[in-house]
């Protein structure tokens, strides 16, 4: 048996385990797809093929022994280059980081992931220090839409949306502080997970503003969504923001009905500033799944301009030492927003994480008489690379500032989301399915309805 | 001619020992700038003296 690009995780995991196709053999098939299209497609900044093949091999053995192996078994997958990988100097997107000490231990996600049986096949292009949300990179050139490679990924996770998008691998590892998972998974047209915050452990991933990053996984199907995320799950005592929370696995659930579901879709704030593809993909979500209910999440623009101080503040102190000896390092663009980020003053910051409580406060509510919301992942489909300001409705907007109006206001206060992917054509756009806290469990069963009855589908890519 | 903003990014560049070259000033002005409309966004919002800061999601 021989993979094909389409395969899903859970069906390499299920023919390796079966011993109808080999770890290695799974593996190889991942690595010559990347060197067949990864020079488009520009996903990835490192290819591990020694530390893989090894990896594989030792599933095998196992295999071949009688011994019990993980529900990934074989199944390749990369990460965003943020996380640490044994071995190389986590560069997070930047040219400075480059000359770090190599790190000495993977992340704690790449652990778990690989204890599972995965295969990690290498690490990820992404926007310098994960202040972007175009995919585009200065040092290593942009990351490439698999549907279309004039067009952004999105970011910051850019590589990661493109090799998942592109077929390169069933599974990738991304970061989310503002959007980074959900815009990627928007323009490429893959599923991807922003667990609750504090879910997901980030020992050993390069932050950008501590009290919003988020880590998560990609994928084209929600059982391989699932699957990766209950694998990732559990405390870990390296990230001091890491739930205590035993783990809550999901797989087992996903197929529930939803008809019990209280459904409604975000009215006010995220119906306005959207073209036509997203109100199109959230009605089709909406009427796929019998929802008429439209909830006003109250304050939603005042909590993105919250989210923007907090980020902006908070990633100018993390990088304040390297704005003034290596300034010339950064991108020109990435610094000047950090350097404005640490003239901002700090009584604005102190109100902006109030407001977070007041906010966070007025979605509980919400949640106590509705399960889900629905609301665009993205304004738009992708933009042209390079691209700077759209038009909407005859008002000139710029392209960097708005792509993330939709998801910024949510991951302020850490909801878990899933963003599933509308194959519209000429190209897909994602839908966010929010869930109160802790219940990633409710988004993914909706997630998986859509798949099911073909609303959501994660489309062939289109431009290789 | 100085622009607005101008005195106020030299005064806190010295404080902070953050080097803003004159080449990078135009670009920095105008992120400050946004960064200082959302600010002010968040600080119309009237909240009770007792409100908590929320720094990280708990339960």
């Amino acid at each position: 048996m021989t993979t094909k690009p389409e395969m899903t995780a859970a069906d390499i995991a299920k023919a390796v385990a079966g011993g109808k196709m080999s770890a290695l053999d799974a593996t190889e098939a991942a690595l010559a797809r990347i060197k067949q299209h990864d020079g488009v497609l520009n996903s990835f900044t490192d290819v591990t093929a020694d530390r893989a093949r090894a990896k594989a091999r030792a599933i095998d053995a196992d295999i071949a022994s009688g011994k019990e192996v993980g529900p990934l078994a074989g199944v390749p997958f990369a990460v965003k280059n943020l996380f640490d990988v044994a071995g190389l100097p986590t560069r997070a997107g930047s040219k400075i980081n480059r000359d770090l000490a190599p790190a000495k231990r993977d992340a704690t996600l790449i652990e778990r992931m690989e204890a599972a049986g995965a295969v990690l096949v290498g690490a990820l292009n992404m926007g310098e220090y994960a202040y972007d949300f175009t995919g585009e990179n200065v040092h290593d050139g942009p990351s490439r839409n698999p549907h279309d490679t004039t067009r952004m990924t999105g970011g910051s996770s850019g590589g990661s949306g493109s090799a998942v998008g592109g077929a390169l691998v069933p599974i990738a590892l991304g970061s989310d502080t503002n959007g980074s998972i959900r815009v990627p998974s928007s323009f490429c047209g893959i599923f991807g997970l922003k667990p609750t915050y504090g879910r997901l452990s980030r020992a050993r991933s390069f932050p950008f503003v501590a009290s919003l990053d988020h880590l998560g996984p990609f994928a084209r199907s929600v059982t391989d969504l699932a699957l990766a995320y209950d694998v990732m799950q559990g405390p870990d005592a390296d990230d001091s923001a890491c739930t205590t929370r035993g783990l809550e696995p999901t797989l087992p659930l996903i197929a529930n009905p939803v008809s019990d579901l209280r459904i409604a879709v975000a009215g006010g704030y995220f119906q306005k500033n959207v073209f036509p593809e997203a109100v199109e993909a959230v009605s089709r979500v909406a009427k796929a799944l019998g929802t008429t209910q439209v909830v006003d999440i109250p304050e939603a623009a005042r909590a993105r301009a919250a989210a923007y101080v907090i980020t902006t503040t908070e990633g100018a102190s993390l990088h304040l030492d390297r704005l003034r000896k290596r300034p010339n390092d950064f991108d020109p663009a990435v610094r000047d927003r950090l350097i404005a980020g640490a003239m901002v003053p700090a009584p604005m910051v102190d109100r902006a994480q109030k407001f977070r409580r007041w906010y966070r406060a007025q979605l509980a509510e919400i949640f106590r008489s509705v399960d889900v919301l629905l609301a665009p992942a993205t304004p738009c489909t992708a933009p042209k690379l390079g691209q700077v300001n759209f038009n909407l409705d005859g008002v000139e907007l710029p392209v960097r500032a708005n792509i993330g109006v939709h998801t910024q206001p949510i991951s302020f206060i850490g909801l878990p989301v899933v963003a599933v992917p509308v194959p519209l054509e000429p190209l897909p756009i994602g839908v966010q399915i929010i869930a109160a806290p802790w219940r990633e469990d409710i988004a993914l069963r909706v997630a998986y309805a859509l798949e099911k009855i073909g609303v959501a589908a994660a489309p062939a890519p289109r431009g290789l | 001619m100085a622009e607005p903003l101008d005195d106020y990014i030299d005064a806190v560049s010295k404080a902070l020992a953050l080097p803003v070259e004159e080449a990078w000033r135009p670009a920095v002005r105008a992120n400050l700038e946004v960064s200082l409309r959302l600010g002010r966004l968040v600080d119309e919002f009237a909240l009770p003296d007792e409100t908590e800061p929320a720094p990280i999601f708990t339960v």
